[in-house]
């Protein structure tokens, strides 16, 4: 039953083997991000598993479906018609901006906007890493998820995705520490990067000197630059803006409108830019590395793609 | 043949269920203190039949565990396979020891994988904060005594001790 003399290499060489494979492969994935490939084949073996523990979770919404009554049917329904009739009204004024817009876009010679595709996904519940802020989504390449593509609430942001399965994908939330969006401030354009906190309802603008126009209750919204969020989505509000006379930068922090810990749909976005031949050298591959990087990545993707912003950039970074 | 098949699906069988518990869903403050249920379950089963469980399938649980939680590759793995190579190579030790010395035991190597994942992931320059962080290594050590008197009832029930243990 037990052979007493064991065949191939012994335990010792197989321990030292397998830990400079994991060796190899940790630098792998996280300097060349090339292991994409194994994780998907993996993640299709982790998905059965997944959708049990997401379905008493699933059964209860379903139940709740199924069994609630008539009377609360009909109030949503109510609710929801007025509700409905109300962004009709809106969408109506929304309807001549744009017109106003393209045309005005067409006057200044600038590229109009084009429309977005959408994709209502939904989480599924399952713990990942306690020290990190990721979430499944039970959507995955069969629906031509890429790597990089920004998520959403109907709030406002809520992260990017990191990982695609061919069934599941990971994302990665805007507060994580090792997560920055390029945000603007709305009401001035001022532009700032909005690092992730590791702390779930906080981000922090780093960098910003202490003269900056920065307000509490100001809202943030992405800037679009880095190609990789669409522009002018809402991402977060500044709560507090400490000017420290002893340190170098202003300590803002700023509180996330999407609701990142609650709800179960988000929505898949798929950015317009990324069929932009200025962004077509950039693979979805080397999108994750910039995002998900040291902070000397970030300015990369801008100066590469957007020639006037980065050197506007690059001048607030001189008076600082 | 069949017994060791047995004994081999039984392993299987509990390692799912640990996967299982590993990624349920638990409310924000349990999350900090959830046992590494993985690590724990493998190291029962290398501990008890190292004929079938060992550095291999170690590594390659510890692959899927990256996959789950979405470290790097190879990153919870590493980690893994040191814990189960100190255990394969004084599992006789382990087995006539009580309960609580395997659980001191089983401090000292959880600690020593938590390092590990904990040190890659300084050198990615992301850290989490320190306090909570060996949370899981104590639950984990205090859950042992109650897991293994578990697995060996599964043990025995479904996958039969072989006779030389």
């Amino acid at each position: 039953m037990q052979s007493i003399f064991s065949q191939g290499p012994s335990a010792s060489a197989r321990m030292i083997i397998l830990v400079l494979a994991s060796l190899a492969l940790m630098t792998v994935d996280h300097r060349w991000h090339q292991l994409e490939v194994v994780r998907s084949a993996l993640s299709t073996l982790l998905y059965p598993l997944q959708y049990t523990v997401d379905l008493p979770i699933r059964f209860y919404y379903w139940g709740e479906e199924v069994f609630s009554t008539r009377q609360t049917l009909l109030k949503k329904n109510r609710e929801y018609e007025t509700r409905y009739l109300e962004n009709r009204v809106q969408l109506q004024k929304l309807d001549i901006l744009q017109r106003e817009n393209a045309r005005l876009r067409q006057l200044l010679g600038a590229t109009p906007e084009t429309a977005e595709r959408l994709l209502i996904a939904e989480i599924i519940k399952v713990d990942v890493d306690p020290n990190r802020q990721l979430i499944v989504l039970n959507k995955g390449s069969h629906n031509d998820i890429y790597v990089g593509q920004p998520v959403i609430d109907a709030q406002g942001v809520m992260g990017q995705v990191i990982h695609v399965g061919p069934l599941s994908s990971t994302a990665i939330l805007i507060t994580d520490i090792s997560h920055a969006i390029p945000v603007q401030v709305d009401r001035n354009g001022l532009r700032a990067i909005a690092f992730g906190s590791g702390n779930i309802n906080e981000l922090e603008l780093r960098n910003l000197p202490h003269n900056t126009d920065i307000r509490v209750g100001d809202t943030l919204v992405t800037s679009g630059l880095g190609n990789h969020f669409p522009a002018n989505y809402p991402v977060a509000t500044v709560t507090s803006v400490k000017r420290l006379p002893g340190e170098l930068f202003a300590r803002i922090s700023a509180k996330p409108l999407a609701l990142l810990d609650q709800g179960r749909e988000v929505l898949l976005l798929w950015n317009n830019k990324a069929d932009n031949p200025l962004a077509a050298g950039e693979s979805p591959k080397t999108d994750g590395q910039t995002k998900i990087g040291t902070p000397a990545d970030k300015d990369k993707p801008k100066s590469a793609t957007d020639k006037q912003p980065s050197k506007q950039a690059s001048k607030q970074k001189s008076e600082q | 043949m069949a017994l060791i098949n047995r004994n081999f699906r039984t392993g299987l069988l509990t390692v799912i269920a640990a996967f299982m518990l590993a990624i349920m869903p638990l409310p924000d403050w349990a999350v900090k203190f959830r046992p590494d249920w993985v690590t724990l379950v493998m190291i029962y089963w290398a501990m008890t039949i190292p004929d079938r469980i060992g550095v291999i399938s170690a590594w390659l649980a510890g692959l899927m565990l990256d996959v789950s939680y979405g470290t790097l590759l190879g990153q919870q793995a590493a980690g893994l396979v040191i814990v189960i190579y100190v255990i394969h190579m004084q599992h006789q030790r382990l087995r006539a020891a009580s309960l609580i010395q395997q659980a001191i035991v089983i401090f000292f190597l959880l600690l020593i994988k938590q390092l590990l994942v904990l040190w890659v992931d300084g050198i990615l320059g992301r850290a989490p904060d320190i306090w909570y962080y060996f949370m899981p290594t104590i639950t984990s050590t205090l859950l042992w005594p109650w897991l293994y008197l578990i697995l060996r009832d599964l043990h025995r029930k479904f996958g039969r001790i072989p006779a030389y243990s």
